[in-house]
């Protein structure tokens, strides 16, 4: 289903004014919503085996970012955390690391200090997280407090209030205005919280809105809703992405986050990476899962690749 | 008048409380002693095998902690539902087994009974296997029996229902989860105990019933290292010998076959191989030295 859109030129008045965006975003082309759910479905039924199994599973951790978003979040556990995506499995240092722990703001400095060196990147929510009602200064205040404590990733979210009333332009500020307090040293992640925009052509709508407000990463949703990523979801971002890079030449990486558990689910989603958006969009710098459970079970399919038998829940951290 | 049309009955594994077929969707033919096909019964492979082992996982925090009271009234539910479907098991029996409807019936009563007498042991094991130990210092110490955990159990060859609950009640009395890999050639009698253990109140996962090549389901078991404990029961000599040594890469509680008379009453042998002792020194601190007749 590719989407069909002006040329990049016309692209930069697209954001001129409220309505002109509007124009843009409600002329993008309707979701086939049938059509889509059963791609995503039939994409769900390759098989991936032996060595392709062992790669994917390799791939995958590598591209965990490793989570931890709850009110009782102690440095202690950050610094747990921290040590597990240095070395997912103690056990086999062959292990990939993974692609970044995610933290709130208050914990980057213990964060970045617990993978300090490993090359693992820390990520961090801002702009009130999870539900980003807050004045835009707070959120600024937020994202500046963030990158100054030495974030490598920003994970925003949008204002889904102004966004479903109507205010793209509004939401498109937002995101440009937290672009811009990320700086250069910072990638910035939207989270379009998919779960409550309703429907397909929304989440399409945000998709666009997001990269052109120059998002580095578009994501799905925050992992504390009802409906997180989904197979159909994570798709459509990424027929977006494909076609924003058609049109653009400028590359945005997708993230699905919160509900993705098993290996045969993160598998699952590398196939529709590969079969959508191509093998460019291989790599922890384009894709990432959002996760905190998936890992272990990541490690436990390794290990039962590496010995024949299966693992248990003993042989991998309790979080 | 035309004759009414027979209705055959898919015979389905049983895990975590459901019933699905084979993930392999295969079968085998299961036959009765004098070689006529009885019916299809699914043929396991290891990724059942694998699901039935997260199933008992899953469940066994609830099972273990419940009331061994509890567990005794519900393991008391399942003998209730035993005897309301004895026609049913004593034509399974028959059939696998060979024996007159007499001699079957014979059989399925004492398996009723089997599982009323194990049900009885669930709040008095640990009183027999437990209790208060003399040390030489102010501590009380106390030892109680904990259950291993999720045990796999291969269920006897020849006895297909009266040695499956021989070897099975133990094992859930005492608050352990089963896989249990059905007789390989007679496994009918243990597919309708799911159907019964659904209807009872066995939470779902604490038995999970496998039917297909013992051998092939066996090996992933033995080797799988979030089983803690396995019953060989049901393998041969070559065969146990060689799940022994799987068996032995993550210290596996093992209980080696032997000939065994399931007719007669059996001890707590069973009941105490899949427990593990939990012993406890509590100071009774300066009570002894402050001269308290406490």
């Amino acid at each position: 289903m590719p989407t069909t859109a002006p040329t990049a030129q016309a692209l930069v008045d697209v954001t001129a004014s409220d309505s002109t965006l509007r124009r843009f975003l409600h002329g993008l082309p309707g979701v086939d919503a049938v059509g889509l759910e059963a791609r995503a479905a039939a994409l769900g039924t390759r098989s991936i085996k032996t060595t392709a199994k062992a790669y994917a599973i390799d791939l995958a951790i590598s591209m965990v970012d490793l989570t931890t978003l709850e009110g009782a979040d102690t440095p202690g556990k950050v610094r747990a955390l921290g040590a597990k995506a240095v070395h997912p499995d103690p056990t086999d240092r062959t292990a990939p690391t993974t692609a970044a722990v995610c933290v709130y703001p208050d914990m980057v400095a213990v964060a970045k200090e617990a993978v300090a060196g490993s090359g693992v990147k820390v990520a961090s929510v801002a702009t009130a997280f999870p539900a980003g009602r807050a004045a835009l200064d707070v959120k600024l205040a937020d994202v500046r407090e963030a990158v100054a404590a030495g974030a490598d990733e920003i994970d925003m979210v949008i204002d889904r209030g102004a966004f479903l009333a109507g205010g793209y332009l509004k939401v498109y500020d937002e995101i440009t205005a937290v672009k811009e307090a990320c700086g250069t040293s910072a990638r910035l992640k939207v989270i379009f919280e998919t779960g409550e925009l309703s429907t397909y052509d929304n989440i399409r709508r945000a998709s666009w809105l997001g990269m052109l407000a120059g998002a580095d990463f578009i994501k799905t949703s925050t992992g504390k809703v009802a409906v997180n990523a989904t197979p159909a979801n994570t798709l459509l971002m990424l027929e977006a992405v494909r076609d924003f890079r058609a049109q653009t030449g400028v590359q945005v990486g997708v993230k699905p986050a919160g509900g993705i558990r098993t290996t045969k689910d993160a598998v699952k989603f590398l196939v529709l990476v590969n079969e959508t958006a191509g093998a460019d969009w291989l790599d922890n710098h384009w894709f990432r899962f959002g996760a905190s459970s998936l890992l272990n079970d990541l490690l436990m399919q390794r290990q039962k690749l590496a010995t024949g038998r299966y693992s248990g829940p003993d042989y991998v951290t309790v979080d | 008048m035309s004759d009414r049309l027979s209705v055959f009955k898919t015979y389905k594994l049983y895990v975590g409380g459901k019933f699905p077929r084979s993930e392999s969707g295969r079968v085998y033919e299961v036959t009765d002693s004098k070689g006529n096909w009885l019916a299809n019964a699914p043929r396991s492979s290891r990724k059942d095998a694998r699901d039935a082992v997260v199933a008992a996982r899953k469940a066994f925090g609830g099972w273990s902690g419940a009331t061994a009271y509890n567990r005794g009234q519900v393991l008391y539910r399942v003998a209730e539902m035993l005897e309301g479907r004895r026609e049913q098991f004593t034509r399974e029996v028959a059939e696998a087994e060979g024996l007159s409807k007499s001699k079957a019936a014979a059989v399925v009563d004492a398996t009723v009974d089997r599982w009323v007498w194990y049900a009885g042991w669930t709040d008095k094991i640990a009183q027999v296997t437990g209790g208060a130990n003399p040390v030489a210092g102010p501590f009380f110490n106390l030892s109680s029996p904990e259950p291993t955990g999720v045990v796999a159990v291969l269920a006897p060859r020849e006895s297909s229902f009266l040695g499956l609950v021989s070897v099975l009640a133990p094992v859930i009395a005492t608050g352990n989860t089963a896989v249990v890999v059905a007789s390989e050639r007679a496994p009918l009698p243990a597919l309708s105990l799911g159907e019964v253990l659904a209807t009872s109140d066995v939470p779902g996962g604490v038995v999970n019933v496998l039917s297909g090549g013992t051998a092939e389901l066996a090996a992933p078991l033995a080797a799988h290292q979030d089983v803690n404990a396995i019953d060989l029961a049901g393998a041969d000599e070559a065969l146990a010998k060689e799940l022994e040594i799987s068996a032995a890469d993550n210290l596996k509680r093992v209980l080696r076959p032997g000939p065994v008379d399931w007719a007669a009453t059996p001890g707590t042998e069973r009941l105490t191989a899949f427990l593990e002792t939990k012993t406890v020194w509590h100071p009774t601190g300066s009570l002894g030295a402050s001269g308290s007749s406490y």
